[in-house]
């Protein structure tokens, strides 16, 4: 038994739910109690679908399970069949139904509907989420997908962006029209936008584009295997990942058409003066394998951040995770217990967390601002404007993102300037940022005789020491008082003055 | 707009239920949890379930979720379905890593889901074992919040049910009220009942352990909530008397819930008035202003919260509209029958649910709001209906006078935002 309040993935079913509800003419028939029916909201309110998910429960009860629950699932598949008229079918079961071993596939085979009936078999007690829309997804290009002749123009699929998916809608738009002007046709799309008779086509493709590794990387493979298709390996969220995913598709597909790279803002932007103080920000990353890597590069490389933690929830990606952060010398975090991430923030003190939803509670609580980058996400972060991640307009969407939470170059240069001033003492913060809004209880101290010295840990401030160090703005305020104690734990001193202060700062001087 | 307590010439009491079987888009019983453990402010409630489990309380629970609130689940695993004892051994430590982190806690519920049952993990023994191992600090009971034995609200019966045995026994002819209220409510009716001379008035589920509520033959009991069957028989089996009335949404279902109380306390008519008009007056004005919006409209009810048919008895009677068909998860005579016979006939009354047939019925039907839950609302708007989601009736204060205009308020809000977005077109 594991103590869980928040998870930062669904049950393997859910992850189907994200492949059904994204295709059309597809319909899922679930075996599952009464009240799983709550998945449905995810899609009719988060991400504010005008329809219903195609998904038909079995919705049994207590009084059904002495009886005859396989006699349910019939009727519901039949119902489903006559009322839907669906092109396939895919048939599940849900945690509570594989405890009572009905065998929804077997069931549903013996039926005898003339339509493709597609079993999936998705532990609940040991896979999640993105493992159930993986291998949904990939039991459905499995059954479906027919050999057939290459299409006459290049032309390629794009795999893995499904229901649910964060910003999945427009990355899929913004890939889309890169290839085009590459010359390059997209066959098939899917899951998202595609019906069983598109799946049945993905073999007319020359090659895949695997948007998606989380949600798409089974079916890729397999398509290698059957097709001889081969697939892309750079996810195209940065410029530096789109201009190695343009030369992956160039060398895929002998594409030499020259791009238009006018949109492109982000590097201007970036070489911008008011971007010099985003210079060593430090970054603290978390979210699923794929964004989260996507985001310690261009934190990194270009951003001109320094990330000082990087983390991936989903065990799946754990490997392409950590010799990421040992390259950027870390060590990653893989875990799916948000405590234990919030734990490796407080220790890190970064300036910045990128992460999911949950990411963006714990900076709220610390204080620190926080971008989002990944699923788990809200309402909010299925917006109505075009905002992709990946691509060039990606990179623009990417650095507003970034620094929107940060204080901007003029302002932060404000802030040191007249630190002491009354609009721009600590308490006060800056304008616009909930990350740096007032904090009480610093304000409340104030007025209070302050005590002679400090202690933290083994080592005392001294009183001087104390107040030069609430001359430093609060926001960076953290990371000097910890490398002034490490310094002075360093030196076995057991006392910190203003003379260790600046020795401090003079030690970990950039 | 009614001002007198007269039924209608005809009811719905007799008229025949329309039962269904099929699928059912409703929650399950552990989203009662939600609004139990506010209410409860030493308790805490541990799941014993699935993953989908911890998912669904995420789903339901919203931003709640990351306010440390009082409960979790334990999530089985792989390891757990193997074999029974072992579960049992890790459950206790589950349960005692938890209280050690949370000292403050007073009151431990044990929630049984649908994987729990179908294991059959006994939870009443562990709770039993627990309490023996905690006591007398923590007592530890258990109750079903599976989706197979309970529909969303029934969460809180099952739950209320499971504390009758164990509460305290009296003599003392006391009145009890039975259901969870918004803070704010509940001191209201506190007031109100005390304005009436009625009093020690003891609450179900009280807000700490240690507050005095007892039980016994001379008790008897008003439920404000109309799902509370279970607690409603459990208290029965203790002696305790059951005051039918309708429940107090609105003007006239507040006016007739108190008379019911005042009468068996012998309240005079002139007190009660005293007591009453002010409040009457302030409810009635505040619902005309919502009313205006709602008169002459239609109304289509799926199951949810079994508040479907005292809310649509409110609308119908007090804010004029037309129910088309009012669904309720379950219907229970002893409960449900004063308000069923305040609704004038009419609308279908059902029960259960096949939901794509219902929905049938809706669509054919074009009601002018239709009340439902979150996963066909939004389906419903894009089809050109407008929806009311009926989670917020449950966790919005809506009961008693000082609530009334804002609960006409809650179904006026779809229609005058609809008629706006029109106007602009």
């Amino acid at each position: 038994m594991k103590l869980t309040v928040w998870t930062y993935e669904g049950p393997p079913h859910v992850g189907a739910m994200r492949v059904a509800t994204a295709m059309k003419g597809l319909h899922y028939v679930l075996h599952a109690p009464q009240g799983d029916t709550y998945a449905d909201l995810l899609f009719t309110m988060i991400e504010r679908r005008d329809h219903r998910p195609p998904v038909t429960y079995t919705t049994f009860q207590a009084r059904d399970l002495g009886a005859d629950t396989a006699g349910l699932f019939r009727t519901a598949c039949q119902d489903a069949y006559d009322r839907f008229q669906p092109e396939a079918i895919i048939v599940g079961a849900s945690c509570t139904a594989e405890l009572i071993q009905d065998d929804p596939g077997g069931l549903a085979e013996t039926m005898g509907l003339p339509i493709p009936v597609i079993a999936l078999d998705l532990p609940s007690y040991q896979r999640k989420e993105n493992f159930g829309a993986d291998e949904t997804f990939f039991q459905i290009v499995r059954h479906l997908a027919k050999p057939c002749d290459r299409t006459e123009r290049i032309s390629c699929n794009l795999l893995g962006a499904t229901a649910l998916g964060f910003r999945h809608r427009d990355d899929v738009a913004e890939i889309t029209n890169l290839l085009y002007e590459m010359g390059i046709e997209v066959n098939v799309a899917a899951p998202l936008g595609a019906t069983p008779s598109d799946i049945a086509r993905m073999g007319a493709a020359h090659f895949n584009v695997l948007l998606y590794p989380e949600t798409g990387e089974l079916a890729a493979r397999h398509l290698e295997k059957t097709f001889g298709q081969p697939y892309t390996k750079v996810v195209p969220i940065g410029v530096g990942a789109t201009r190695d995913f343009i030369a992956e598709i160039r060398a895929l597909s002998g594409s030499t058409a020259t791009l238009d790279t006018n949109p492109l803002r982000q590097t201007w932007w970036t070489r911008s003066v008011d971007s010099t103080y985003l210079t060593g920000k430090r970054v603290f990353i978390f979210g699923d394998g794929t964004h989260a890597m996507a985001a310690a590069r261009i934190a990194r490389d270009e951003m001109g951040f320094e990330v000082v933690g990087l983390g991936c929830y989903n065990r799946e990606y754990a490997r392409p995770v950590r010799a990421m952060a040992k390259d950027m010398g870390l060590e990653a975090l893989i875990t799916d217990d948000y405590l234990e991430v919030e734990r490796a923030i407080e220790a890190a003190q970064p300036e910045m967390i990128l992460g999911t939803q949950m990411e963006r509670h714990i900076g709220k609580r610390l204080g620190i601002p926080c971008a989002v980058i990944s699923a788990p996400v809200h309402v909010q972060d299925f917006p109505a404007r075009y905002s992709p991640q990946m691509g060039f307009e990606g990179a623009n969407v990417m650095f507003d993102t970034l620094i929107h939470p940060l204080v901007m170059g003029l302002e932060e240069h404000l802030l040191h300037m007249f630190r002491e001033d009354f609009e721009f003492h600590d308490a006060a913060g800056p304008s616009h940022h909930g990350g740096h809004a007032p904090k009480p209880t610093e304000q409340t101290q104030t007025p209070v005789s302050e005590p002679e010295s400090v202690t933290t840990g083994d080592v005392v401030w001294l009183h001087d020491a104390e107040r030069e160090l609430r001359k430093i703005p609060f926001f960076v305020r953290g990371k000097a008082r910890r490398n002034t104690e490490a310094f002075a734990s360093g030196r076995g001193l057991s006392e910190i003055s203003v003379d260790t202060l600046y020795e401090a700062k003079a030690h970990y001087a950039r | 707009m009614t001002q007198h307590l007269s039924p209608p010439a005809t009811g719905c009491r007799s008229t025949p239920i329309l039962k269904e079987r099929g699928q059912r888009e409703v929650f399950c019983g552990l989203t009662g949890i939600i609004w139990l453990h506010r209410k409860m402010q030493d308790a805490f409630f541990l799941v014993v379930g699935s993953r989908t489990c911890a998912h669904l309380l995420q789903s339901a629970a919203g931003v709640m979720i990351f306010a440390e609130p009082r409960f979790a689940t334990a999530i089985l695993e792989e390891s757990d379905l193997a074999g029974l004892n072992d579960a049992h051994a890790e459950l206790d430590r589950t349960v005692t890593e938890l209280l050690a982190r949370r000292p403050d806690i007073r009151q431990l519920f044990l929630v049984g889901s649908c994987p729990s049952e179908v294991i059959k993990l006994d939870l009443g023994r562990a709770a039993e074992r627990l309490t023996m191992q905690h006591a007398p600090k923590v007592r530890v009971l258990n109750y079903s919040g599976s989706g197979i034995e309970t529909t969303f609200t029934e969460g809180e019966d099952a739950c209320l049910a499971s504390m009758v045995p164990v509460l305290p026994k009296t003599d003392a002819r006391e009145l009890l009220v039975v259901g969870a209220l918004p803070d704010v409510v509940e001191d209201q009716m506190l007031a109100l009942l005390d304005g009436l001379g009625i009093g020690p008035v003891r609450l179900l589920p009280a807000r700490h352990i240690d507050t005095e509520t007892a039980v016994g033959p001379n008790t008897v009991f008003a439920l404000v909530q109309p799902f509370l069957g279970e607690t409603h028989a459990a208290l029965v089996r203790r002696g305790a008397t059951h005051l039918a009335a309708p429940f107090p949404f609105g003007d006239e279902g507040t006016t007739a819930w108190l008379a019911a109380i005042a009468r068996e306390f012998g309240v005079s008519d002139e007190t009660f008035r005293a007591v009453t008009e002010a409040p009457r007056r302030r409810a009635r004005q505040a619902i005309a202003q919502a009313s205006e919006t709602l008169n002459g409209k239609s109304v289509f009810f799926f199951p949810d919260s079994q508040l479907e048919i005292p809310l649509a008895r409110f609308l119908a009677r007090e804010c004029g509209m037309t129910p088309i068909e009012v669904g309720s998860p379950y219907i229970h005579d002893a409960l449900h029958g004063p308000d069923l016979d305040l609704l004038p006939s009419g609308p279908t009354i059902s029960e259960g649910q096949d939901v794509d047939k219902q929905l049938d019925r809706c669509r054919a039907a074009r009601p002018d709001l239709t009340i439902c839950g979150l996963g066909l609302a939004n389906p419903l708007e894009a089809e050109g209906l407008s929806t009311k989601w009926a989670i917020e009736l449950v966790f919005t204060p809506v009961h008693f006078y000082e609530q009334a205009g804002d609960l006409a308020g809650l179904f006026a809000r779809p229609l005058k935002r609809r008629a706006v977005l029109e106007a602009a077109v």
